[in-house]
């Protein structure tokens, strides 16, 4: 019976890598891995150009936004993707060998749960910085209750809940909140991982959305759309221009066009778009970059991987909305479409100087 | 093995006369047994070597950070990736507290279970049942997280803390505002997820404890239970032993469900109530995004600090198996 | 000394007090698979098992891909890690009496405390960083390596259950002493090896961690050992933190099948098992 089980071990493995190797010479494979926020549009994007393209397949998996910096810089993936911008030593680290490319646009919101509040609550920056600094504990603050005349708060003790993995949502609320809030700039700061003067850590978008339904009082920070699919309230923020603006996909490119109006020809799209100027701009919002070598070493991978990028960034995005993505807005696309035609391969560029799409 | 007369080693029919002819004869038999042990030992040297790789990664990835905090690394409480400093001393506290409490609750659960199945059970229920428990082992941790948080935490915080709350809450480790994630909700779900490897290694050696060790009890008068007690678990307490240090190793190293369900707080508190953090959960959560190479360091130097944890653990229970197992006979030659 | 009522009544106590061990060690077990059902039945069918993903908000999609790596990875690591698991186990109920015994078991205890994201990590460092991409086969390393002390524990337990008698028996009657221990030691400790490494493979089924940085995950279907493969726990975890409720129902439904899964392969080796014993 071993016997047989041997046998039958070492025939599945034979076909299997003969099988292997006979379906491997047409298709073109890639392999990206990086931040979770930007994961299910990536994959709608993948699928569709792979139902368009049926040789192309890419394959990203969310690791994480520093997974997938650190990926990219051993070379172990084709590219990466991350919602927070590689820092200047991080660029160091790879010879400065790297684009960011912006890919969508995403907010984050402050979801709460509250027992008996189903109302949309308005925080401004000084609270927000004072409910995540510790400083303000109750939901009936009064602080809270000011702005928030007609909601009927309860007595009841605010739980924090924040990210306990690195994440870009941690580094854009946080990148927020240093603008917004000097204490914070200077106790706390800005990074993927911080720590945290107080509230309980979730793992994961998910898994900060599952303390705050499960707690009640609590309040956190997501990524809009889990906010949405999740069906938790999620305030209204006190932007620049002293509005109190809904997260939506409007006010999230609104956010994004004022810092682009201003972009230098030759940015290098490693911008923050938090607490901008625009009457209507949402002010927690972040680009999520895919992080792409300057200079590739395969001519057949590179090529695949730019038109996708190229897709991606023009057919691609009417996929956007769907999936409570903000497009990019249009300078950044032609500014993008320079950097991708910029791209070599041993020396020469990859796509023709007079490319514009399929 | 040797002493054994060449007759039992080659029993033959016809008598060879010259002392050579056996001594060659002797040689032949050993050469299976020596290409065996030969073939064994080599295998066997793959574990060591292992663990050697595994830790002179850990080792020299943790140097940075080892130079730089020194022992101040295992008693210091802040985990600040902006400003590079970290000190891993609530996660030490979590990784053991948690363990300790899944432990307890596992333990006298697992050997409940382990004796139910080998002494009191109908014949007809025995393996249902402990193909059950050992189906525990199957659902990913991850199942076990996501199970933690929409059914375990609510369950202990809205229905069971209520109740013993009048009782309990004057005692220091019931202590504070339980919100939910909690290193009370870590330390049950470890226990359901090693109560299997314990329940199961200890089923069986409970099954290999002699009928007649079993009868003699009886015989002198014994209730089963008092069999059960003076006569089955103290003639297995070896093996037992094994089994728990295995279950201890699992909760030592578990990950997933853990962070989902712990709160993930870098604190030390003596209430079970109040959210913690283990080394494990924090690799996990961390690794992959950490950028700055302190804090990558410092991972790998708190996952160093695991290992010697796991190592102490282990030597310390080796002794006491040693101590406890010199009067029993099942697996006592496992020291 | 205790009077015979009160012996007889601890007696009866205790007695209940294991059947409610039992009981209470089932009930998660129970909850759990209650929760999958009740979550993840209805989101299984024929595409589930034939599909590969689809992105969000198309029907019909399923976990094939998932399916298919699971057993292919989980399949690689029982190559890679059974037999030395088993040899290892072998070694030390039969050998392992002295200092390097010692020290292999004491080994095979420290891995197991190991996370299993360490091992995860070592085996990015030693495959998947020279190799320059992740993939299957590093996978089924990693698990490997997780399944080898587990199977040594267990087994050298099982084999160190054989009573002496059966080895001096096979001695007397002329076996040498490799034969002895193959043939007729680890034969008639068979079914509790078979249990220890269905315990060890159930683990490892489930493992997500150590297959992060390996083998990475695919939405493809793939059987390619040296590139990204898809792997149930993975697809069960990243669908579980992802936003969608579709997305959530089908967590459910593969934890389910990963149990069904893991628990088919438990009955079929028990199956074989008993059918050896009651052919020799």
């Amino acid at each position: 019976m071993t016997k047989a089980l041997a046998y039958f071990l070492a025939a599945a493995a034979a076909t299997t890598f003969l099988a292997s190797g006979a379906a491997a010479q047409e298709t073109v494979r890639l392999t990206g891995a990086g931040a979770t926020f930007p994961y299910p549009i990536y994959s709608k994007w993948m699928s569709e150009y792979h139902n368009l393209h049926p040789n192309v397949e890419i394959n990203y998996q969310s690791i994480g936004s520093g997974g997938g910096i650190r990926q990219f810089t051993d070379h172990t993936v084709d590219f990466g993707a991350t919602d927070g911008p590689m820092t200047d030593s991080a660029v160091a680290a790879v010879q400065g060998n790297v684009y960011h490319i912006p890919t969508v646009l995403g907010a984050d919101v402050p979801t709460y749960n509250i027992p008996g509040v189903t109302a949309k609550l308005r925080f401004t920056p000084e609270v927000l910085a004072g409910i995540f600094l510790g400083q303000i504990t109750k939901w009936n603050d009064s602080r809270i209750t000011a702005i928030n005349p007609g909601v009927d708060l309860p007595d009841q003790d605010i739980v924090v809940a924040h990210r306990s993995d690195g994440s870009g949502t941690t580094y854009i609320w946080t990148d927020y909140l240093s603008k917004v809030s000097p204490e914070w700039a200077q106790r706390v700061g800005k990074a993927t991982s911080v720590n945290w003067p107080v509230g309980l850590g979730g793992k994961g978008n998910e898994g900060v959305a599952n303390i705050v339904k499960q707690t009640p009082g609590a309040l956190g920070y997501v990524e809009l759309i889990y906010a949405v699919q999740n069906s938790i309230n999620y305030g209204l923020v006190q932007n620049k221009s002293g509005n109190y603006v809904n997260a939506s996909l409007e006010t999230a490119t609104l956010a994004a066009t004022g810092a682009v109006a201003a972009l230098d020809r030759n940015t290098d799209f490693r911008i923050s778009i938090t607490n901008p100027d625009g009457a209507q701009a949402y002010p927690i919002a972040s680009f999520t970059w895919l992080l792409i070598p300057k200079q590739m070493t395969d001519a057949t991978k590179a090529r695949t991987l730019l038109e996708f990028v190229w897709w991606a960034t023009h057919q691609g995005q009417q996929y956007n909305e769907a999936l409570a993505y903000a497009r990019l807005p249009a300078r950044v696309v032609q500014l993008e479409e320079e950097r991708l035609k910029s791209i070599t391969v041993n020396g020469t560029a990859v796509l023709p100087r007079n490319y514009h799409g399929q | 093995m040797t002493d054994l007369p060449a007759a039992v080693l080659e029993p033959e029919i016809a008598p060879r006369s010259t002392a050579e002819e056996r001594w060659r004869a002797l040689r032949t038999v050993s050469r299976g047994d020596l290409i065996f042990r030969v073939v064994l030992t080599v295998l066997a040297c793959l574990l060591p070597l292992l663990l050697l790789l595994i830790a002179v990664e850990l080792v020299s990835e943790a140097m940075p950070a080892a130079r730089r905090f020194g022992l101040s690394f295992l008693t210091t409480s802040v985990w600040d990736p902006v400003r590079g400093q970290f000190g891993a001393l609530p996660l030490i506290f979590g990784t053991l507290y948690s363990s300790v409490v899944a432990l307890a609750i596992a333990v006298p659960l697992a050997l409940g279970c382990a004796i139910f199945l080998t002494e009191f059970a109908p014949r007809w229920l025995r393996y249902p049942v402990a193909t059950l428990i050992e189906l525990l082992a199957a659902v990913p941790s991850v199942i076990y997280g996501l199970w933690g948080i929409f059914v375990l935490i609510p369950l202990l915080r809205d229905h069971l803390w209520p109740v013993v709350r009048p009782v309990l809450g004057h005692v220091p480790i019931f202590s504070g505002v339980f919100y939910g994630p909690s290193v009370l909700a870590a330390g049950v779900i470890l226990s359901v997820m090693i109560l299997p490897y314990i329940a199961a290694v200890s089923r069986e050696v409970l099954l290999a404890v002699p009928a007649d060790q079993r009868e003699a009890g009886l015989a002198l008068g014994a209730t089963r239970w008092e069999t059960v007690w003076h006569v089955v678990l103290p003639y297995g307490r070896a093996g037992i032993m094994g089994a728990v240090i295995l279950g201890l190793g699992r909760a030592l190293g578990e990950t997933m469900a853990v962070t989902m369900v712990i709160g993930n707080r870098h604190e030390v508190s003596a209430s079970l109530l109040q959210p913690g953090y283990t080394i494990a959960a924090a690799i996990a959560n961390e690794f992959s995004e950490a950028v700055s190479d302190m804090h990558l360091s410092s991972l790998f130097l708190v996952g160093a600090v695991l290992f010697l944890i796991t190592i102490i653990v282990n030597a310390l229970a080796r002794v006491l198996v040693w101590r406890v197992a010199r009067g029993s006979a099942v697996g006592s030659t496992a020291i | 000394m205790r009077g015979r009522l009160a012996r007889r009544l601890i007696g009866s106590t205790m007695t209940g007090a294991t059947y409610g061990a039992a009981a209470l060690a089932i009930l998660p077990l129970a909850a759990i698979f209650a929760m999958l059902l009740v979550k993840g039945a209805g989101s299984i069918d024929l595409n589930f098992f034939i599909r590969s993903a689809v992105p969000v908000g198309e029907p019909g999609g399923g976990f094939a891909h998932a399916i298919v790596g699971t057993l292919i990875i989980v399949g690689m690591a029982c190559v890679i890690g059974v037999p030395i698991g088993v040899a290892t186990g072998i070694f030390l109920a039969e050998f392992g009496g002295g200092r390097f015994g010692f020290g292999v078991r004491f080994v095979a205890d420290v891995l197991n405390g190991v996370p299993s994201i360490v091992i995860g990590i070592f085996a990015w460092t030693w495959l998947v960083k020279p190799m320059g991409h992740f993939s299957a086969l590093a996978g089924g390393f990693a698990l490997g390596i997780i399944l080898v002390p587990i199977v040594a524990r267990t087994t050298e337990e099982m084999v160190r259950l054989v009573p002496n008698s059966l080895r001096e028996a096979a001695l007397a009657l002329g076996y040498q002493r490799w034969r002895a221990t193959l043939q007729v030691v680890v034969r008639s400790a068979a079914a509790g090896i078979v249990t220890g490494c269905l315990v060890a493979v159930a683990r490892v089924a489930g493992e997500t961690a150590p297959l992060l940085f390996t083998a990475l995950g695919n939405q493809f279907f793939s059987t390619r050992l040296q590139g990204p493969m898809a792997a149930l726990p993975l697809q069960i975890y990243v669908y579980a933190s992802g936003p969608y409720d579709e997305w959530h129902r089908q967590a459910w439904a593969g934890a389910l099948v990963l149990i069904v899964l893991v628990l088919a392969l438990s009955l079929i080796a028990r199956a074989v098992v008993r059918a050896k014993r009651q052919h020799a």
